[in-house]
């Protein structure tokens, strides 16, 4: 039987974080809104007359994202209107961009499984959110705070021919989102959504049979899911001797199955044309330049820099830097302790995180500073505390947000290492025990041992084990030589 | 003294030597209406509790001689397409019957910070889409000089007003000729202005890449007073121009002499009037009577106005008109409907007329996929051509004159049933709104007792060059100064 290989692109639509909507002077922060329509003005209920205005800090948003990913940034700008009538839309038609968008032909290395490849990313363009419906019985009703809030879709080429490869494109886009600070990549507030264009074909071959489109996948697990479904979909459709039917689909989470929503003849015909009402929008070199030279170092960069600096592995490093928020953590720890960077290391992708992503914290708002992980770790490469003691302190550094020091002294957990403090402790031991001591003078070594637990019980296992045999060896000797 | 019949420029002397205040001349141009709109219809709302609101703040600041521009106190009104914050703005539309709009337009806030007093709303062709104000859905209204004629359109109701002393000036607005067309068949002076010199925020758009506000008043002076209030960069149009606004009423007075006036030979072809092509040939002798330089110039595409202005008007104003969905604000017809769609079909049949769903329809056939090219794109290329035309013709004369209709007002009926002859009526005013240059409509004599209109057409952002022209010649003329009987 012939073997089918997927062929996926992915459109990435990503609410930019500005201050107001992209047409108007509205709160694009809709989601903290106090009540539905609270944050509407004449320009985005599309009152008639009203006219938009770009928001300049959405392009400068949007060409960041271009940059990041490579992109041509062109020149030239034009916003353009797409046709169409659903009550989420008040205007009728969406300010969108057509034929000029803000960035194009760019890319983005991805990890499909373990090779490396290149995404070609066909465009970035700037256009606006759309109203919230809520549906009832009978009636719905429509909450336009979050209509003209700025968007970016950001299209790819169809360059993806695994689920793995798609979901790590998406990832290290909504990774390089977040670098950027244009969205939190908070996927349950829907501030990001993914479309797929699925088609599979023959193993080895290179034509483009005909592709579907799954709409509104508002998460990883959405993404991957309805992916793999729609490659196994088709291939069982073209192994059956059938051909798949162009549509666009969308998917359903609880039967976990995609779902036809219109036809290839049913198809929007949108009507593009260039928004009268906004003159081209020029982007200078100058501004490019100037945009640039704000590009923080962006996760593929850093990977790259923390295995050179640091002697990570690529494993470490990517799982480091998934994250601006966990490799800026990572960073301050380590240049704020004493310990081997390997020790930190560990105990980051360890422990910490661990603690991390059992609590569901979130890497931004921790409830201590690097530095108390600095000290945590510190206190164990001086010995002052022990793996398993360092532990608790970690869980209580969670609990509590208190500093390792403060948990240590307040619950008396520091490891003994103290010389004059355990030869009191072993000067104890030998004059509670002289029927040992004598036994062990005798020849009986076994006793030594015993004796090594009788000084942890007095201590409640802090002693440092090293310092407690060196003591204790030393006087039994004395004794040896005193007898 | 009947204060209804004075002109800005008279009112404005008055109304600072307190020889009269502008509550008793906002109530003497009320009266007025009341008395005379029967007959004529130009107003779909006269607002005088809030007109005598506005007087009397007017004449608080006239008493304090504070703050006072050649504006203030003045009663006018505006074309039903402009947004009135608390008074119906309905573009004499049913989908727009009860519509209130919250806030103002620009040019509402602008001429209510200098002081002016708005007394009403104009009818209109229902969107702006029409040439004799029979399109609009609620009544027609007719031509003062003639009850049996059309006052033309779009903007109609405003032009009858102005002839009739119904407001002292109006603000239209043109997209193809629509303050032109009807200030010719009225005797009435009529601005289009430059495309982005006035803020179009807050008019209900019909083609957004060729609509402009402008003023009709009794005089060219009239109008560049209304302009230095209403001209200027806006931040809520992002196609508003920022270029320095000259000041137009000092302008006024500069020599025409030497001045050079083209006369584009293209807009004197058969089927003119005889009467009106006598009156233009007149007003033509008269600028050369001035000092004027009187060339002949050529307009080559100018047979391709007409289908470049359509097809671009029917794309704009299909996406323009699709926000009037019965969701948000005007009629919503909701009974019987299954679904949003059924609302919304219903919702627009019954609120839109016969033109607006013939352009809605047109332009959406003219932008769907596999026509674009052919339609919108070609009219966008050759918009170009109209474009370069004028910047031709420039280069040899600093204005062009040429009849703003090849005829004096129709009777009413007689075109409505011929979409085609009524979009011919138009065919000299339409050229300049793809080229975005400014038009000024001055009246130039009579023909069958019915007035003529000449159109002085400038160079980008010329207005002060075709108003120191206009006034230049109603200085030597008293076409203007005329005025139909029921304007006593
Ligand atoms: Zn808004």
């Amino acid at each position: 039987m012939t073997t089918y290989e997927p062929v996926i692109g992915l459109e990435i639509h990503a609410e930019l974080q500005t201050k107001s909507k992209m047409f108007c002077g509205c709160s694009a922060a809709y989601s903290e809104a106090p009540a539905a329509n609270t944050l509407i003005c004449p320009v985005c209920t599309a009152l008639p007359g009203a006219m938009p205005v770009v928001n300049q800090k959405a392009v400068e948003q949007a060409i960041l994202v271009g940059l990041a990913l490579n992109c041509t940034i062109n020149p030239m700008n034009q916003f353009a209107r797409k046709n169409y009538f659903y009550p989420d839309l008040p205007k009728g038609y969406q300010i969108s961009q057509y034929d000029l968008p803000v960035a194009s032909n760019g890319w983005l290395n991805i990890l499909a499984g373990t090779d490396p490849q290149r995404i070609r990313v066909r465009r970035a363009h700037l256009e606006e959110d759309t109203a919230k419906l809520f549906h009832h019985d009978r009636h719905t009703l429509v909450d336009y705070n979050r209509a003209g809030v700025p968007l970016l879709e950001i299209v790819s080429e169809p360059d993806m021919h695994t689920v793995e490869a798609a979901l790590d494109y998406a990832t290290r886009i909504r990774a390089i989102l977040r670098y950027l600070g244009v969205n939190s990549g908070d996927m349950e507030k829907g501030v990001l959504r993914f479309e797929a264009n699925v088609s599979v074909r023959p193993t080895g071959s290179s034509e483009l049979l005909t592709r579907t489109e799954i709409k509104n996948l508002n998460s990883f697990r959405a993404l991957t899911r309805a992916t793999a479904f729609e490659i196994q979909r088709q291939t069982q459709i073209y192994q059956s001797g059938a051909e798949v039917v162009q549509e666009t689909l969308g998917w359903n989470d609880l039967k976990e199955m995609t779902i036809s929503q219109r036809s290839k003849e049913e198809a929007h015909d949108y009507r593009y044309f260039p928004e009268p009402d906004l003159p081209p929008l020029e982007i200078n070199r100058a501004w490019v330049e100037q945009i640039k030279s704000e590009l923080p170092e962006l996760p593929e960069m850093r990977e790259q820099r923390l295995i050179m600096q640091f002697g990570l592995t690529v494993n470490e490093a990517r799982l480091l830097t998934s994250d601006k928020a966990l490799a800026d953590y990572y960073e301050k720890t380590v240049s704020l302790s004493k310990s081997p960077v390997k020790t930190i290391s560990n105990w980051i992708t360890g422990e910490f995180l661990r603690y991390v992503n059992d609590m569901g914290l979130d890497l931004e708002h921790l409830p201590f500073p690097p530095e108390h992980l600095a000290q945590l770790v510190d206190l164990v490469t001086a010995k002052a505390i022990n793996d398993n003691t360092a532990k608790e302190v970690l869980a209580g550094m969670f609990k509590t947000g208190q500093s390792p020091e403060t948990i240590v002294k307040a619950n008396n957990l520091g490891q003994i290492s103290d010389q004059d403090a355990l030869e009191l402790v072993v000067a104890q031991v030998l004059n509670d025990n002289p029927k040992e001591v004598a036994s062990y003078l005798a020849g009986k070594q076994t006793v030594f041992q015993w004796m090594m637990g009788q000084v942890a019980r007095l201590t409640r296992g802090k002693a440092d084990p090293q310092v407690a045999r060196k003591l204790l060896l030393q006087a039994l000797e004395k004794a040896r030589i005193s007898k | 003294m009947q204060p209804h019949t004075l002109s800005i420029r008279e009112a404005h002397e008055l109304l600072t030597t307190k020889q009269i205040s502008s509550v008793e001349l906002t109530t003497a141009v009320l009266d007025h209406i009341h008395k005379t709109d029967p007959l004529i219809n130009a107003f779909v709302t006269i607002a005088d509790e809030l007109a005598l609101e506005q007087a009397r703040l007017a004449d608080q600041r006239l008493r304090q001689s504070e703050d006072i521009t050649p504006l203030t106190g003045i009663p006018f009104a505006v074309k039903d397409c402009i947004s009135t914050r608390g008074l119906r703005t309905t573009c004499s539309s049913k989908i727009l019957e009860n519509y209130i709009p919250p806030y103002n337009a620009t040019v509402i806030d602008r001429l209510s910070t200098a002081g002016a007093v708005l007394i009403g709303k104009q009818n209109m062709d229902e969107f702006g889409m029409g040439s004799s104000c029979e399109n609009s859905a609620f009544f027609d209204t007719h031509n003062p000089w003639d009850l049996e004629r059309v006052p033309g359109g779009s903007s109609g109701g405003s032009a009858a007003a102005v002839a009739a002393n119904m407001g002292l000036f109006a603000l239209g607005e043109d997209t193809g000729g629509s303050i032109r067309m009807p200030a010719g068949f009225c005797n009435v002076t009529g601005l289009k202005t430059t495309y982005g010199r006035v803020s179009r925020y807050g008019l209900i758009a019909l083609v957004s890449s060729f609509d402009s506000i402008g003023p009709m008043a009794r005089s060219a002076y009239d109008c560049a007073a209304v302009l230095q209030s209403i001209a200027g960069q806006d931040l809520k149009d992002a196609t508003s121009l920022p270029d320095p606004i000259p000041d137009y009423l000092k302008m006024l007075d500069k020599p025409v002499k030497g001045l050079r006036l083209g006369i584009p030979k293209e807009y004197f072809q058969a089927g003119m009037e005889a009467g009106v092509e006598s009156s233009i040939r007149e007003a033509i002798q008269k600028f050369e009577e001035l000092g004027m330089e009187i060339r002949e110039v050529s307009l080559p595409h100018t047979t391709y106005g007409l289908p470049v202005y359509y097809l671009v008007l029917f794309a704009e104003a299909s996406a323009n008109l699709a926000r009037f969905d019965g969701t948000r604000f005007g009629l919503s017809v909701a009974e019987g409907a299954e679904n949003v769609i059924d609302q919304y079909l219903q919702t627009r049949r019954e609120g839109f007329g016969p033109e607006v769903k013939r352009r809605i329809m047109l332009g959406a056939y003219v932008l769907s996929a596999g026509y674009y090219d052919a339609y919108y794109l070609k009219a966008q290329k050759v918009r170009t051509l109209l474009r370069q035309d004028f910047e031709a013709a420039f280069e040899q004369c600093d204005a062009l004159v040429a009849p703003t209709c090849p005829t004096t007002a129709f009777k009413l009926g007689e075109k409505t049933d011929d979409p085609l002859t009524m979009y011919l009526s138009d065919i000299y005013v339409v050229a300049t709104n793809p080229a975005g240059v400014p038009s000024l409509c001055v009246p130039c004599g009579f023909s069958n007792n019915m007035p003529v209109g000449m159109q002085l057409i400038g160079k980008h952002l010329s207005e002060d060059v075709l108003l120191q022209i206009g006034h230049a010649y109603q200085s030597a003329t008293d076409w203007h100064l005329k005025r139909p009987a029921v304007s006593k």
